[in-house]
C-alpha cells in the first residue's frame, strides 16, 4: 500500500544513512586524510573555492566523508561554516606581493617580471601512467621532494600586473577604485544590478562547471563577438592579514592562502571616445589552482557588462543558477513527497477535463 | 529531549539568529512584503526547507513544543529528518498534537485545526515571488512590487480562465494582502487559503534559496485572487470521508491499491486524524468503563 511509504520515515531514514557507510567503508585500505588533502590538491581546491571556505584539512575530511561527492562536501564545509561566529574581515589581500609558484602571460612574450610556466598539465600527455598502479608511495614522495632540495627561492619582489603597462599608455580601461566597501553576498541577500565586488563573489563560490560552461558559450559567439585573451595568469601565496585594533596601522598576520589571479583582455568600443577602442580588463580570482574556472570568471567579468540576449550578458541569470547548493538543492527536493501539490493540481486537471468533455 | 549536537543552542550563531529575527521583524511589520535576507547554508540541502528551518532555529527557545509537517505528514521522512536536526541543537520537546505545539513548521499544508494566538506556523517556501509566472528577473519583479503593478498576474488568470473555462491554477495561488502586496502563499492547496484571512496565529514564510522571508501577522486581510463574477474555487472531495477517522471537510491524500484498483482517502493532516483516532478510542473505552 502506498500508505506504508509515507510514514516510517525514521527507520527508513536511519538503515539509509547505514547504507551510505557500506558504501564509503567498502574496503580495507585506509583512506589516510593526509593523502588526500596533500595529493588531491585539485580537488581540495575546488571544494574549498566552491565552499567559499579555506581550509584544506577539513575540506580532505568532508570528502574522505561523503564518498568524494564534491556537491555533498561542498555542502559539509557551508554548512559547518553557518555555525562559526564571523569575527573579522580581513584587510584587502595584495597579489602585488604574491609569493608566485607560475606566472604566465598570453599578450607579450617579454613581460616585465619574466614568465614562470609553474606547475601546469598543459604541456602533459594525457595518458594513462599505469607505473602509478604500482607505486611506492614513500619512495616517489622522496623523489618529489628532491626536485625543490636545492632549489633557492626568489627574493620576493613586488610584481604590478602586465595590465600596468597599458595602463601607463592609456589603452586599457580599468575599472577605477571605488572605495567602496565590498558586498558580503554570504551575509546579504543580492541585488540587481549588484555591484560588482558582489558579482566576484559569486562567480568564485560558483559551480566550476556551471561558470566555465557559461563562459564558454560567449567565447562561441552567444552574446558575445570577441576573443578574450589573457594578460596574466598568476598562481600564488599572498598573506591574509586583519586589522589590529589596539594600534592603528598594525595588522596580526593570519596564515598564507593559495589563489589564482587573472586579467583577460577584450577589444570594445570605448564608451567615453566614440569611434576608437579601448582593452576592457576582466578580472577573476579564486582559491587555490583552479585556472580554467578563473580565466571563465575573468571573461563573465567582462560579458555580464555588454548588451544582449544570451545568458553570458545577463548578471541576474548568470549569479541566481551557478550556486552548487542552491542548484542541487532545488533539484534534489523534487525527491520529497508532492503529495498534496499534486492532488491539487490533478483536481484541476480532472475539473477541466470534466469541463472540456473529456472521457475520464 | 536532550542535545546532542556539539554546535551552538539551534545550531546556527547568535548573531546570524539575531539578524533572522530582525528580518521577521520587517516582514511582519509590511505583511506580504518579501523581505530580503542572508540566508545561511544549513547541514540539509537548499529546497528542502531551509527557509523554514532557518525561522524555526532564530525564534525557537527551550521551553518551545515543536510540531514539523511535510504535506500534512507528521511521519514523512523530510518531516522527521527536520525535527531531529531541530532537536540534536536543542533539545526541545516536540508533539504531533497540533494543539500542544508553540511552534509549527510546515510544508505545503496549514493544520486542520485552527490555530491561536499564541501560536506561529512557520511555511516553507520554495519559490517566493508570486510575479515569476510572468516575469522571470527579480530586479523587475522587485519594481513591479514596488509599483503595485499587478497587471500581469491578472492578465494570466484570465488567460487560464479564457482557455480552460475555469482558473485551472492550483495550489500556490496566489493573494492579497492588505490591499496592497500580492503575495505566494507557498504551495499551499487552495483549500488551505482561507486560513490565512484574520487568522489568530502568526503566519511566517521563509525561502531558504531564493533568500526572502514574509509573514502574515494575525487578523491581516487576505483575499485569494479572482474576478467579481468567478467565485473562487477550491479542490473538493465531495462526500468523501478518511478511511482511518471518518472525517469529512478536510483535505484529502488520494490513496490507490494497485491490487485491489480502488482509490482510498484519508486525511492529508496526520496529526489532526491521529487526535481524532485517539479521542474517538478514549470515549469507547470511557463508554465500556461505563464513565
Amino acid at each position: 500500500m502506498a500508505y506504508v511509504a509515507v510514514t516510517g520515515g525514521k527507520e527508513a531514514i536511519a538503515e539509509s544513512i547505514r547504507l551510505l557507510q557500506y558504501h564509503r567503508c567498502a574496503t580495507e585500505t585506509p583512506l589516510a586524510l593526509e593523502a588526500v588533502e596533500k595529493s588531491m590538491d585539485l580537488l581540495i581546491h575546488r571544494v574549498m573555492g566552491e565552499a567559499g571556505f579555506y581550509c584544506p584539512a577539513y575540506a580532505a575530511l568532508a570528502l574522505k566523508q561523503c564518498e568524494g561527492s564534491v556537491e555533498e562536501a561542498v555542502f559539509l564545509l557551508r554548512a559547518y561554516r553557518s555555525t562559526l561566529t564571523r569575527s573579522y574581515y580581513s584587510l584587502p589581500v595584495d597579489c602585488g606581493e604574491m609569493r608566485l609558484i607560475r606566472r604566465i602571460s598570453s599578450v607579450f612574450k617579454d613581460v616585465k617580471g619574466g614568465q614562470m610556466l609553474g606547475p601546469s598539465y598543459d604541456y602533459t600527455y594525457r595518458i594513462l601512467d599505469f607505473g602509478l598502479c604500482q607505486e611506492d608511495a614513500a619512495q616517489a614522495h622522496r623523489q618529489a621532494a628532491a626536485i625543490l632540495a636545492g632549489a633557492q627561492p626568489r627574493p620576493l619582489e613586488r610584481l604590478e600586473t602586465v595590465s600596468q603597462g597599458l595602463r601607463d599608455q592609456g589603452l586599457i580601461h580599468t575599472p577605477p577604485e571605488n572605495g567602496e566597501e565590498p558586498f558580503d553576498v554570504t551575509m546579504e541577500n543580492l541585488e540587481f544590478p549588484c555591484p560588482r565586488s558582489a558579482r566576484l563573489q559569486v562567480l568564485a563560490r560558483g559551480d566550476t562547471g556551471f561558470v566555465t560552461g557559461i563562459a564558454y558559450s560567449a567565447l562561441r559567439g552567444y552574446g558575445f563577438s570577441n576573443h578574450p585573451t589573457i594578460g596574466e595568469l598568476r598562481s600564488g601565496y599572498v598573506d591574509l592579514t586583519i586589522p589590529y585594533l589596539f594600534a592603528e596601522g598594525e595588522q596580526i598576520d593570519l596564515g598564507e592562502l593559495l589563489l589564482t589571479q587573472v586579467v583577460s583582455y577584450t577589444a570594445l568600443d570605448d564608451g567615453e571616445a566614440p569611434g576608437s577602442l579601448t582593452i576592457k580588463e576582466g578580472f577573476g580570482m579564486v582559491f587555490g589552482r583552479c585556472e580554467s574556472k578563473a580565466i571563465a570568471i575573468s571573461i563573465l567579468d567582462t560579458t555580464l557588462d555588454e548588451p544582449g540576449d544570451a545568458p553570458c550578458n545577463n548578471e541576474e541569470f548568470v549569479l541566481m543558477h551557478g550556486d552548487m547548493l542552491e542548484m542541487n538543492g532545488y533539484i534534489s527536493h523534487l525527491k520529497l513527497p508532492h503529495y498534496v501539490t499534486f492532488q491539487s493540481k490533478l483536481s484541476s486537471v480532472r475539473k477541466s477535463r470534466e469541463k472540456g468533455g473529456a472521457q475520464p | 529531549m536532550t542535545r546532542t549536537s556539539n554546535c551552538g543552542f539551534a545550531y546556527l550563531d547568535e548573531g546570524s539568529k539575531r539578524e533572522i529575527r530582525r528580518s521577521i521583524l520587517k516582514a511582519v511589520a509590511i505583511p506580504g512584503y518579501q523581505v530580503p535576507f542572508g540566508s545561511r547554508e544549513l547541514p540539509i540541502g537548499r529546497g528542502w526547507g531551509t527557509g523554514g528551518i532557518q525561522l524555526t532555529l532564530s525564534l525557537i527557545g527551550e521551553a518551545d513544543v515543536l510540531k514539523v509537517i511535510d504535506q500534512g505528514s507528521d511521519d514523512s521522512v523530510n518531516a522527521v529528518n527536520i525535527k531531529q536536526f531541530v532537536c540534536a541543537s536543542t533539545g526541545v520537546e516536540t508533539t504531533y498534537d497540533v494543539e500542544k505545539a508553540t511552534l509549527i513548521q510546515s510544508r505545503h499544508r496549514i493544520p486542520e485545526t485552527p490555530l491561536r494566538n499564541d501560536q506561529i506556523l512557520v511555511l516553507q517556501v520554495p519559490g517566493p515571488e508570486p510575479l515569476r509566472v510572468v516575469e522571470p528577473s527579480e530586479e523587475v519583479t522587485k519594481r513591479m512590487h514596488g509599483e503595485g503593478d499587478y497587471v500581469g498576474i491578472w492578465l494570466s488568470l484570465f488567460e487560464d480562465l479564457i482557455r480552460h473555462g475555469m482558473i485551472t491554477a492550483p495550489c500556490n495561488y496566489p493573494v492579497e494582502v492588505e490591499g496592497r502586496y500580492i503575495m505566494s502563499p507557498s504551495p499551499i492547496p487552495k483549500f488551505d487559503n482561507h486560513k490565512l484571512n484574520d487568522a489568530q496565529c502568526l503566519y511566517l514564510f521563509g525561502a531558504g534559496r531564493e533568500k526572502k522571508i514574509f509573514a502574515l501577522p494575525p487578523h491581516t486581510r487576505v483575499k485569494s485572487l479572482t474576478f467579481e463574477d468567478v467565485p473562487f474555487a477550491v479542490e473538493t472531495f465531495e462526500d468523501r470521508t478518511c478511511r482511518l477517522c471518518g472525517a469529512s471537510g478536510v483535505y484529502m491524500d488520494e490513496i490507490y491499491d494497485a491490487a485491489t484498483g480502488q482509490s482510498y482517502y484519508q486525511c492529508s493532516d496526520t496529526g489532526y486524524c491521529r487526535v481524532r483516532r485517539e479521542r474517538a478510542a478514549a470515549q469507547q473505552e470511557g463508554t465500556a468503563h461505563g464513565i
